[in-house]
């Protein structure tokens, strides 16, 4: 069976993949293991442009890498994490969870094998003309066919927003807040007192200090 | 798709608590002083109102939305219906024990106005996508309320090991869901529901099934899917436990509705087989456990199993009696639930009580209040003339007419068992020395709620027809 360029494409990328998630749960430092899950984010969606979902693709190394990954590595990086602790029962756990995994793995591949989900079952989709635009077809479907779902999404981000914000927002008496509306009615007369005053003479510096002081730290 | 704008009246009601729920966040915010009570008026309007928007056009026939992605039928009509009345009772429970806590904050009822919005849309979900999503909704406000009060180790526990294993059974739903939609093509329920009648031994589907099961019985707390129900009842406090104790189990039945009977409704055979278990488990192992509690919370955590056990016994029937049966099961249960918890936030006002030795004496303290509970438990362990009784009997009925003889033996036997806990807190409340001799005090407003409560309980175990006509009309 001759290898397509494609094919071959996918292989590597996969293999790129798969190691880069083994990466994420075996690498000893949670920052490595971010960086993997960069890496595998990436390399799925050099999988998502194979597919001609360059959209996505896109999206995903914008949004995911771009954005919402470098967030992770600077909450990583300020995480104290004990890593003896986390590592405590990995050997006494690991044969157990090794033959658990196995076995899912079997179980899995026996039952979605090539023989259901193979280009024999699942025809391959038609590659689209050059004219195509898959954001348009994207935002087509999305705020016609999946709009109600759309919005339901949108009202569980709202409620991920008011939960971390009721779980973590103390008023303590000596925190230091801005107050915006007070900031702006301030007047010039609350902030700044004008004095008159004679001018004065600034004192010679005394000859027995030696030099290197400057001035200014007196006016 | 949207054909007109004027279908969009199918679905005011969600529009309405959606909007009513962002009110309520905003004015909580405005409101200065008396926040609580800005938020709690607010919070009871919104479900007032958007109850009467579902009975004001109650539909006789389904009907879809967006491409049949919002379904509305009498099934959903009557559960949202139930969901909305019970938040009600539950709002005007836990308002108290808010108060005492410092915690009668905007974000309970918030959180409680998006989590029935969550249970809305689960009820009317026609797709996977929507199904999943409302679902999410929902678990998502119960992990945040479980958290709520920030001070508490034990909740912070509770919230965590929620959060954890709810996330794990969310993706094994999720699996299950995508190998659905890998194999059928569609994520429309009807097209699911055909497939699976058309080629009932397809392998990928019947792991796709045993996936969903996880998530549904998750969800629902059967055992051995159970381990969260006890510490988040135990850990949360008392006003959360009543809400996540009362209406998110019909959202589960509505789950096991939608995605069971309907969505894969040819695989009967194979998902009835799996549910036994579960069933079989559950209703042995939370009435046995319960026992053993000297925590009512942690109690009435095991006797939710239990309870959840029966429920799945008139789905395992998998008639339309049966189905008829767990519905009448849900709403009733739910209703015991909130009764129930609705005592033990009226009792934890001024301090927590959570051991059944605070319930001693009840009955010198406020004799009503013990009278309610003593209905309330006779009710969960199925004493007649209470609901509990008859519910049990329609379930119990549903399985030996499908000659499932066993399984109804096997319930009895062990709501036996079970009748040994909930007649323990009678005793306890009745023929025990009060630990002090404090009057308790419902409050107006509660005490209302909680008689009600307590005598549709009593009324539906003596007048069971109507309810019960209701849930087998719109099932079948």
């Amino acid at each position: 069976m001759a290898l397509t360029f494609q094919q071959f494409l996918f292989y590597a990328f996969a293999a790129v993949l798969v190691g880069a998630a083994l990466g994420v749960i075996t690498a000893r430092n949670p920052v490595h293991s971010v960086l993997y899950l960069v890496l595998a984010f990436f390399t799925s969606a050099a999988l998502w442009l194979l597919m001609e979902a360059e959209f996505l693709a896109l999206t995903l190394v914008l949004v995911y890498v771009g954005a919402v990954m470098v967030l992770f590595l600077f909450v990583v990086m300020m995480l104290d994490i004990d890593l003896a602790a986390l590592r405590a029962g990995f050997t006494r756990y690991l044969p157990l969870g090794l033959v658990v995994a196995a076995l899912i793995v079997w179980e899995m591949a026996s039952v979605l094998g090539p023989a259901r989900f193979g280009p024999g079952r699942v025809a391959a989709p038609a590659p689209h003309g050059a004219g195509y635009s898959n954001t348009k077809a994207l935002g087509e479907t999305l705020y016609t066919q999946h709009l109600y779902a759309f919005e339901v999404a949108a009202l569980i981000l709202l409620v991920a927003i008011v939960a971390a914000i009721a779980l973590t927002l103390r008023r303590r008496p000596d925190t230091r807040r801005q107050d915006p509306a007070r900031q702006v009615r301030v007047r010039r007369r609350d902030r700044v007192r004008l004095v008159r005053m004679a001018p004065e003479r600034r004192p010679a510096p005394a000859a027995s200090e030696p030099g290197g002081r400057t001035g200014t730290e007196e006016a | 798709m949207l054909s007109t704008l004027s279908d969009l009246t199918l679905m005011a009601p969600e529009l309405w608590l959606a909007a009513m729920a962002c009110v309520v966040l905003v004015a909580d915010v405005y409101a200065g002083g008396g926040r609580g009570t800005v938020a709690y008026l607010l919070a009871q309007l919104a479900l007032l109102g958007g109850m009467w928007l579902l009975l004001a056009d109650a539909v006789p026939a389904p009907e879809a939305l967006f491409g049949g992605a919002f379904l509305r039928d009498p099934l959903a009509d009557v559960l949202k219906a139930a969901v909305l009345v019970l938040t009600v009772a539950v709002f005007a429970y836990a308002r108290g024990y808010l108060q005492g806590r410092g915690l009668d904050r905007g974000e309970y009822y918030v959180l409680g106005l998006f989590g029935v919005l969550g249970m809305m849309v689960l009820i009317s979900a026609g797709n996977l996508l929507t199904l999943y999503l409302g679902l999410e909704l929902l678990a998502l406000s119960l992990y945040a309320m479980v958290a709520l009060h920030r001070d508490s180790l034990e909740a912070s526990e509770a919230a965590m090991k929620y959060f954890v294993l709810g996330a794990l059974a969310s993706g094994m739903m999720l699996y299950g869901i995508s190998l659905l939609y890998g194999v059928t093509g569609s994520l429309a329920l009807d097209v699911v529901a055909r497939a699976a009648a058309a080629d009932a031994s397809d392998p990928v589907m019947l792991l796709a099934l045993a996936f969903v099961i996880v998530g549904v019985a998750f969800k629902l707390g059967a055992v051995p899917f159970h381990m969260w129900i006890p510490d988040v009842y135990h850990g949360a406090p008392a006003a959360v436990a009543l809400y996540v104790g009362a209406a998110p189990k019909i959202a589960g039945f509505a789950l096991a509705m939608r995605l069971l009977v309907e969505g894969l409704g040819g695989l009967q055979a194979e998902w009835a087989d799996m549910l036994v278990v579960l069933a079989v488990l559950s209703i042995a192992i939370g009435n046995v456990v319960a026992i053993a509690q000297t925590n009512i919370k942690r109690m009435l955590g095991y006797s939710t199993i239990s309870h959840i056990g029966f429920l799945l016994l008139g789905l395992i029937a998998g008639t339309r009696d049966g189905y008829g049966a767990a519905m009448f099961y849900a709403l009733t249960y739910a209703l015991m639930a909130a009764g129930a918890f609705g005592v033990v936030a009226i009792m934890s006002r001024r301090s927590e009580a959570e051991l059944l030795d605070d319930y001693r004496g009840l009955n010198a303290r406020n004799p009503w209040l013990a009278f309610m509970m003593l209905i309330l438990m006779f009710s969960m362990a199925g004493v007649p003339p209470t609901v509990g009784f008859y519910a049990k009997l329609t379930v119990l009925k549903a399985v030996i007419d499908v000659g499932a003889l066993w399984l109804a033996v096997v319930a009895v036997a062990f709501s036996i068992v079970g009748a040994f806990y909930y007649l323990r807190v009678v005793k306890l409340m009745y023929f025990d020395e009060p630990p002090e001799e404090a009057a308790v005090r419902a409050g107006l407003q509660a005490g209302t709620v909680l008689s009600a409560n307590g005598l549709a309980v009593l009324g539906l175990g003596l007048l069971p027809g109507a309810l019960l006509a209701l849930c087998l009309q719109v099932v079948g």
